[in-house]
């Protein structure tokens, strides 16, 4: 079950969850319906489970749908989603054709009466033609990177966008130039999640037994799935670069490839570039392997995030939250997370990656100082506490007409 | 025994919602140039967040204009003329802001060769909308004032100590004002207007207060 409001005093402080309570009094009974494409998976659908029963502990009506649609329909979100993130995409009428037919079918499925609705990402962004006639507030939270959209790309979504009464954007970089507001909400970890609650040093210990890693060597570790944008080769190779120096570990924790070709292949290089080093461990999980990846954090000297590009990569807030040192490119929502040298080290290079880890496995007091930092940055900017008293500061924004700079509650 | 306040100080709290303007610069230039025009509510977001979202560096800059300066364009003496830019001594945004233009100004006078940030890292203009709401602490003295002290968030205390006094243009800090007017205690007031919140983290400023108002129940 998940946990409710009081469980976070003893992680955020009683004076941020009373304040989201009494935000919560000036919205009680508010209708706020969010609709996004999938009730499991992927990150949206991860942070409405845990915001949408927390809103209604807080005395607001939170409901939450999802939009339905064919096998075309989610081909063509895939490729606008990919086209969003730069890919070269062409889109075709045809294409038009099968986003307005499924968002006609949601228009008739879905119960859109509520005083503010909260649409999540491309999928469901044409539910806004259902505006005229009704009462309420629009907004349209865009969770993906749309800072160099393919040509096409945005122009495809924006007719729909630009009617909304606000967007919500996760970092500075991914600001359009929309004529509605545009607010900055970062996505968010939760503390009391299986992923991210601190666990017991004899889980911990038994964890990486079972994957035969060893606790008294140092560990160098990166979470993500295998991607080439997240660079697993990279990591590898500077990795080998420290070996020569220190004796240590390397650990590449992702999730699963099989219905992927192209994790599979990239999977493949990444065994070959490991060769049969009995240091690297090359760990494909399952996507519920929480506990796990929570106990690899935990037991990292050092974690990494060497992505070539990134949506916002949450894997930084969550290793810092753990108290790690974290090395990481000074890509999309990274350097939100990490400033340089005082939270954690942004890198460019693989010779450079290689160069921060062994200064941190050479200087453990600097390493701690800046897990430490990190920890606190994480609690003040990236707790899911945060995340929901935006997202309550928003619906108050929008409630209140949009323009005020001071709103007195 | 603990005097009765002539008024109560009603405890207030600040909450911020930070909107994107799309409004960028890559060199000093450019940020000059978009510093100029923006609204008054992007400058005090970029003189006041840093406080928020990275407390526990301080006394690292104070601002965001010093430490994209120092850390992204590299100009070290820039970012410290603007880091010891004393906020105290405004009592307007748009005082703050002509000085944050002259020191630039200045820099750039004798230093015309800019540098361009990287790209990723280029200054993106904020702005910041407060909410105000009552926190349900009330004291009608010293001691309960004390009291509420060690409940009231960190953004209340930021409230009273920052916003009051530049955003709101109340002239004094809440606290002090308070003190000062209902209680008539001058010297505690006095004493809280010299703190430098702005060189403190905001729990450092939690103390800060919180002992100097313990010294003076004591006597």
């Amino acid at each position: 079950m998940p946990a409710g409001l009081s469980e976070y005093i003893p992680v955020v402080g009683e004076g941020v969850v009373a304040e989201l309570r009494l935000l919560g009094e000036r919205l009680a009974g508010k209708r706020v319906l969010n609709v996004n494409s999938t009730k499991v998976g992927g990150g949206v659908a991860e942070i409405l489970q845990r915001l949408v029963p927390l809103l209604r502990e807080l005395g607001i009506d939170a409901r939450w749908e999802v939009v339905t649609g064919t096998e075309d329909f989610f081909v063509l979100t895939k490729k606008l989603h990919n086209a969003l993130h730069g890919a070269p995409i062409a889109f075709t009428p045809a294409d038009r054709q099968v986003f307005n037919e499924v968002t006609e079918a949601n228009l008739a499925a879905i119960d859109l009466d509520a005083d503010i609705r909260f649409i999540h990402d491309p999928q469901p962004a044409g539910l806004i033609r259902a505006r005229e006639g009704r009462d309420g507030n629009w907004m349209w939270r865009c969770h993906i990177d749309v800072s160099a959209p393919a040509p096409g790309a945005w122009e495809f979504i924006a007719p729909m966008v630009e009617r909304y009464d606000l967007s919500v954007f996760s970092a500075p970089q991914f600001a359009r130039t929309l004529p509605i507001p545009q607010i900055l909400i970062a996505p968010s970890i939760d503390p009391l999640s299986d992923k991210n609650r601190e666990l017991p040093r004899t889980e911990v210990e038994t964890i990486l037994k079972r994957f035969g890693i060893h606790s008294d060597k140092p560990i160098i570790c990166q979470i993500s799935r295998f991607d080439r944008l997240k660079d697993p080769v990279g990591v590898i190779k500077a990795w080998q670069m420290v070996k020569t120096r220190f004796d240590c570990q390397l650990v590449l924790a992702g999730g699963s490839a099989t219905d992927d070709p192209e994790g599979a292949a990239v999977l493949k290089e990444v065994r070959e570039q490991a060769g049969d080093a009995p240091d690297v461990f090359i760990l494909d999980l399952a996507p519920t392997s929480n506990v796990e990846i929570n106990a690899l954090q935990q037991a990292s000297t050092v974690v990494v995030q060497k992505s070539l590009k990134e949506g916002f990569g949450l894997t930084v807030s969550e290793a810092l939250w753990k108290r790690r040192p974290v090395i990481a490119s000074a890509v999309g929502g990274i350097p939100l997370q990490i400033s340089h040298k005082y939270s954690g080290i942004l890198t460019h290079t693989i010779e450079g990656t290689a160069y921060w880890i062994k200064q941190l496995l050479g200087a453990p007091e600097f390493a701690h100082k800046l897990g430490e930092n990190g920890h606190n940055h994480v609690r003040e900017n990236f707790l899911l506490t945060r995340h929901m008293r935006d997202y309550l500061l928003t619906f108050l924004f929008v409630a209140h007409g949009g323009e005020d700079d001071v709103i007195r509650l | 025994m603990d005097q009765t306040a002539s008024e109560p100080f009603e405890f207030e709290s600040r909450l911020n919602l930070t909107l994107l303007t799309g409004v960028k610069a890559s060199d000093l230039a450019q940020l000059l140039e978009n510093l100029r025009t923006v609204p008054g509510a992007v400058v005090y977001f970029h003189t006041h967040h840093f406080l928020v979202q990275h407390q526990y560096l301080s006394p690292e800059p104070p601002n965001d204009f010093a430490y994209w300066v120092s850390n992204n364009l590299l100009e070290q003496r820039l970012g410290e003329e603007l880091a010891s830019v004393d906020v105290l001594r405004f009592h307007t945004i748009h005082e703050l802001r002509d000085e944050l233009i002259r020191v630039i100004e200045n820099y750039l006078e004798f230093n015309p060769e800019v540098r361009v940030a990287p790209p990723g890292m280029e200054f993106y203009f904020k702005r910041s909308v407060s909410f105000i709401i009552k926190t349900g602490f009330v004291a009608h003295n010293l001691h309960e004032f004390r009291a509420a002290f060690d409940h009231i968030s960190l953004s209340s205390i930021s409230f009273h100590m920052f916003d009051a006094r530049l955003r709101l243009e109340r002239g004094d800090n809440d606290f002090s004002a308070w003190i000062e007017r209902a209680l008539g205690q001058k010297e505690l007031a006095a004493s809280l207007r010299r703190l430098d919140p702005y060189t403190h983290t905001e729990d450092g400023v939690r103390r800060a207060i919180a002992g100097m108002i313990d010294k003076a129940l004591r006597r």
